[in-house]
């Protein structure tokens, strides 16, 4: 059997060092960055598809969301990515585990206000007016099909991320929970780093659905 | 040429053809890629088949500690065996695609027959007027185009002795052509799963000499042409209280447009075909054109596809015709 | 520590303590991390799945002896051939060779003690399972009647079956593809043991990471596809229907974008079994390893753009046909250097017959066939006549089943004394691959001849002049049936029964022949450093024979 061997906490034994490991750890998460970009690139390319074939009607579509609430979201989303860096930042120069929790938590709260403004100032809004297809549509309006078409995409596609949102939130959580328990040092901070691939990425899909559903055809 | 195994085969056991009767115009080119692709097909099996059954033979296993000889992996054996299936490859590529660019192109003479798929029969409907279902009468020796939709799911129109097949599509028109070389009735089978009667989405292609063929046509009720249909009900929708012929209406004038560019309000420009006139029956706002109001409204829902093809046949129709007028 | 205890005669011993008596009860199995155990947990719920498809495929052609059908009305009938397709596809050949062989051999053959992410890979098991439960229930709820295709509008508007059940399954499922293909590749970069570097991997690592490829790139494609499909399904919004816009052949396009990569998937880790049994059983090196190595590379990053062969007639641009036709030659050529490579591999070779070889010499022989008759199908000029026919179903059956399954059956058989610790009686495992081998080129070699004569697929019922041939094929079918279930009684039997293994009863090269049969639960008790090429099998060059003795004839 090998000789017992001193390895931070969190070390996985079917590994030899710490550093293979690490290396491991962050090519699996690039790979699974690369399996969403696929994943949501399916849905880009129907969106590219029906739009070219319906412009006019996702023109008129895209008129009925809210710029002032994507763009805030934007900018929600951009910080929360600052935060995020500053937490492992913190943990990398080895600051209080206060002060990693703290960048940790204003990230989740971030996080959360991008989901809150989403419901609260556009789905339901958009529930109210009638503009969930399949959900409450208001057939019979001037809508022409292509529009309830671009609907159906803006759900499908914000919705999707705000799933990967919400999934983020609950990694964060974990992550707040693994820094209270000591698990992080400026030797070790693995898990911070990836979780933090994982919500750049969420954040970086965000930059491309919001020029792409609010601001086609230009306005203002 | 694979015609004189078939006796031999019929002699010795059962009843089993080797190829659907060549009935068509380009039959016999298809056939002939299809027997070269069986001989390189055979040709490599037998040689892998054998070299590996010498081998087995030959360097079979005698003792448990034997060492065999070494072999050494040269360069040009590995690039000759990628280089010549390359170039083989490259030639039945040209070869097929050529075929297929040609067999794609209906000859301008052809008589065209309207093909409408529904689950789970096929309608179809000659331009003189007969209609029939899941049958298809033609003459021998004349190209005939069909251009085909489908009402509700996605079939496809199969014609084995002619080896023409394609896609029948909802929403939108697919074409295939083929000249009938002999007379006979040939098989026609839906080849794209479309539901619960699928396999019995099938039907009879009858080729008649030019004489029997004129005998049904005259034959049978009589009934109006595709475009007299069409120009009735082309009136009994309104459509021509905008569309004047003259040009000076509402919405541009039909006459002579059939088979034209034009320019559309969003900058593309199409040429007036079958698709582009269902388009602007279905869903007009989005193939305005510039210098016309949209006011006309859809008819998604109260034209089924029969109608769409008799208003399609008159808009034809009315293509060999003058342009008149071009708007406000 | 293993220990073996040697038996009074000296024969090989099983190790005392081994992966599969390390710990007993079934939270041990359930919670594993070990790979071994994962590869079993996954060995169980694929032959489980392969049942189910092969009595659905059983069912089929018993009612195809009829022309009107012998057994069913059409609904049922296309139930049959859709369950048959997609447990067949989704649930079976997909996960087969890389989630049972490839997550029991990889960590062995690189000299790891396991994969990179074992609790990721026990949870890719659970999400299979729980993929697998939901098309089940489907299938006993009534099953769906779609074709494992799920061609809209069709699907999306017309089917009144448990298309939502089923596509959520293969929704499931997918998960589990992405995170084995991701394990996989993270294990097989970062935990090569020292000295094996890239060009030292067993031709079965290149294929499985070349697989693994496919796995994180298409498969997040068909599950975005299978989402829509189910949202218009269940919203009725209209993304498929043309009435309101929609556009069933994007469907396809995005279906096919991952289903033809997914063919490769099936057929590339068969090829890396092929590789390791040819050379293991002819004790040879393997003729042009980096071509074979890079053949499966290439067959990877070439499947991702010769998805529009599978719509030649949908009326597509001309042009769009023209490049999908010769990519699709393209992807061809790689398939014909590997197979002239593994024959050329025999050439001066040491060869035994036990049942591996022989399935791999069915292999070899079978997917000759198949590929060769995919040219057809690349060929625009003949695909237009032969597509949506049985000649499609015959081309791809002697790939999957004349390929794949022979490849998956021949990997069980040659890493079965490493997985079990005991051999299998070699006489009835030749007798069932001559029974398989046969019965299968009576099944489908008459539905070639079926599918140029003009007689379409997913038929139940069929005009008369095809019966001969169809009974023809239904008798094969029933052969290799047969052929199916023998190994199923003696691999079982030999668990408890067959002689004991020891460590390297083919006497191979490779690292998971330097440990103990059963392994230990931590593969090695040192990690091994490599220093020699694979396949480095003991032969003389030639200019010293005839002298040395104890050679090979020429």
């Amino acid at each position: 059997m090998a000789a017992t061997h001193a390895h931070p906490p969190g070390f996985a034994h079917q590994f030899e060092t710490v550093e293979q490991q690490r290396e491991a750890g962050h090519l699996g998460m690039w790979i699974f960055l690369a399996t969403e970009i696929l994943f949501f690139g399916g849905m880009f390319t129907a969106y590219t598809v029906y739009r070219s074939l319906h412009l006019p009607a996702f023109i008129q579509g895209s008129h009925e969301l809210i710029v002032k609430f994507g763009a805030t979201n934007t900018a929600v989303l951009i910080c929360s990515s600052l935060t995020m860096a500053l937490a492992i930042r913190s943990a990398q120069t080895g600051k209080s585990k206060r002060t990693i929790i703290l960048w940790l938590l204003l990230t989740m709260a971030l996080g959360a206000a991008f989901i809150a403004i989403k419901l609260r100032y556009e789905w339901y809004r958009d529930f109210v007016e009638g503009l969930i297809p399949g959900v409450s549509w208001l057939s019979g309006g001037t809508h022409t099909p292509g529009v309830k078409m671009f609907m159906c995409f803006y759900f499908f596609m914000t919705g999707l991320h705000a799933l990967h949102m919400v999934v983020g939130l609950g990694i964060l959580t974990v992550l707040v929970i693994m820094t209270a328990r000591d698990r992080f040092s400026p030797g070790y901070y693995a898990p911070l780093e990836i979780s933090g691939l994982y919500w750049h990425f969420v954040d970086i899909v965000w930059i491309f659905l919001f020029p792409l559903l609010y601001l086609i055809g230009g306005r203002y | 040429m694979i015609g004189f195994l078939q006796p031999v085969f019929n002699t010795l056991t059962v009843q089993v053809p080797f190829q659907p009767p060549a009935a068509s115009s380009i039959a016999e080119g298809v056939d002939k890629l299809y027997l070269v692709l069986s001989g390189i097909t055979a040709f490599f099996t037998v040689l892998i088949f054998s070299i590996i059954l010498v081998f087995m033979v030959k360097y079979r296993r005698r003792k448990d500690d034997e060492v065999p000889i070494a072999t050494h992996t040269p360069l040009v054996v590995e690039l000759t065996w990628t280089i010549i299936p390359s170039l083989i490859c490259a030639v039945l590529f040209v070869w097929a695609a050529a075929l297929y660019v040609q067999n794609g192109r209906p000859p301008a003479s052809s008589t065209e027959v309207f093909v409408i798929g529904k689950q789970w029969m096929w309608h179809l409907q000659h331009p003189e007027g007969p209609r029939e279902i899941n049958e298809l009468h033609v003459p021998v020796g004349v190209p005939i185009k069909l251009t085909m939709t489908s009402q509700d799911v996605i079939h496809d129109f199969y014609i084995p002795a002619f080896r023409v097949k394609k896609d029948v599509l909802p929403g939108r028109f697919t074409s295939l052509w083929f000249e009938p070389t002999e007379t006979g009735t040939y098989h026609l089978f839906c080849a794209q799963y479309c539901g619960t009667n699928h396999s019995e989405m099938i039907g009879w292609v009858y080729v008649m000499s030019p004489r029997d063929y004129a005998n049904w046509l005259a034959g049978g009720e009589k009934s109006e042409s595709l475009s007299q249909l069409g120009e009735r009900l082309f009136s009994q929708y309104g459509c021509d209280n905008c569309h004047v012929p003259e040009g000076n209406g509402r919405a541009p004038s039909l006459v002579g447009v059939y088979g034209k560019p034009e320019k559309l309000q969003n900058g593309e420009t199409r040429v007036v075909d079958e698709s582009l006139i269902q388009q602007a029956i279905l869903n007009p706002n989005s193939v305005r054109l510039p210098n016309y109001e949209p006011v006309m409204p859809t008819y998604q829902g109260q034209i089924d596809e029969d109608q769409m093809l008799q208003l399609i046949a008159y808009v034809k129709s009315l293509g060999s015709q003058e342009r008149k007028g071009q708007g406000q | 520590m293993s220990t073996t205890t040697a038996d009074l005669h000296g024969a090989p011993a099983e190790p005392a303590v081994n992966y599969l008596n390390a710990s007993y009860g079934i939270k041990s199995w359930l919670l594993t991390l070990d790979h071994k155990r994962i590869g079993l947990l996954y060995l169980g719920t694929i032959t489980l799945m392969f049942v189910v498809g092969g009595v659905a495929a059983t069912l089929m052609r018993l009612h195809l002896v009829e022309p009107q059908g012998a057994l069913f009305e059409p609904e049922t009938y296309n139930k049959m051939f859709s369950t048959h397709g997609i447990i067949m596809v989704f649930f079976f050949l997909v996960p087969s060779i890389p989630a049972t062989l490839g997550n029991f051999c990889i960590p062995l053959m690189i000299g790891a003690r396991d994969v990179a992410f074992p609790k990721l890979n026990l949870l890719s098991w659970y999400i299979f399972v729980t993929g697998c439960a939901f098309a089940l229930y489907g299938t006993v709820a009534g099953g769906v009647d779609t074709g494992w295709t799920f061609y809209p509008p069709y699907s999306s508007l017309y089917a009144q079956t448990h298309v939502v059940a089923v596509a959520l399954g293969i929704f499931i499922a997918g998960f589990s593809s992405i995170l084995t293909g991701l394990n996989f590749i993270v294990t097989i970069h970062k935990m090569r043991a020292p000295g094996m570097t890239w060009f030292r991997l067993p031709l079965f690592i290149w294929a499985l990471y070349a697989t693994s490829l496919i796995f994180v790139l298409g498969t997040p494609v068909i599950a975005i596809t299978v989402f829509l499909l189910g949202l218009e399904r269940l919203l009725h919004v209209g993304i498929f229907d043309p009435a309101v816009g929609g556009d069933p052949l994007l469907f396809q396009h995005l279906f096919w974008f991952y289903s033809h990569p997914a063919v490769y998937i099936m057929i590339l880790p068969g090829m890396g079994v092929i590789s390791e049994l040819i050379t293991a059983l002819s004790r040879k090196k393997i003729f042009g390893y980096s071509f074979v190595a890079f053949s499966s590379l290439s067959i990877a990053v070439i499947s991702f753009i010769v998805w529009g062969h599978h719509m030649f007639v949908t009326g597509q641009a001309l042009y769009a046909g023209l490049v999908f036709s010769v990519l699709s030659f393209l992807v061809a050529i790689p398939s014909a250097v590997k197979v002239f490579n593994w024959t050329a591999t025999l050439y001066r070779g040491s060869i035994s017959y036990e049942a591996p070889m022989l399935y791999a010499l069915g292999f070899i022989g079978l997917f000759t066939i198949g590929g060769l008759t995919g040219l057809f199908l690349a060929s625009l000029a003949t695909d237009v006549h032969l597509n949506g026919t049985y000649f499609i179903v015959a081309h791809f059956h002697y790939i999957m089943v004349g390929g794949a399954v022979m490849a998956y059956l021949g990997g069980i058989h040659f890493w079965w004394p490493k997985i079990s610790g005991r051999m299998y009686p070699d006489m009835w495992a030749r007798i069932s691959a001559a029974i398989i081998f046969i019965g299968f080129n009576l099944t489908f070699f008459p539905q070639f001849m079926l599918g140029y004569l003009g007689m379409p697929r997913r038929y139940a019922v069929y005009p008369a002049e095809f019966q001969v041939l169809n009974v023809m094929s239904s008798a094969g079918a029933s052969i290799l049936g047969i052929g199916y279930v023998i190994p199923l009684v003696y691999l079982i039997w030999s668990m408890r029964y067959g002689p004991v293994a020891g460590p390297n009863p083919w006497k191979a090269k490779g690292l998971e022949w330097t440990i103990p049969s059963p392994p230990p639960t931590e593969n090695f008790e040192e990690i091994p450093i490599v220093t020699e090429d694979a396949y480095n099998y003991p032969a003389i060059e030639a200019h010293q024979y005839p002298d040395a003795p104890g050679v090979a004839r020429v």
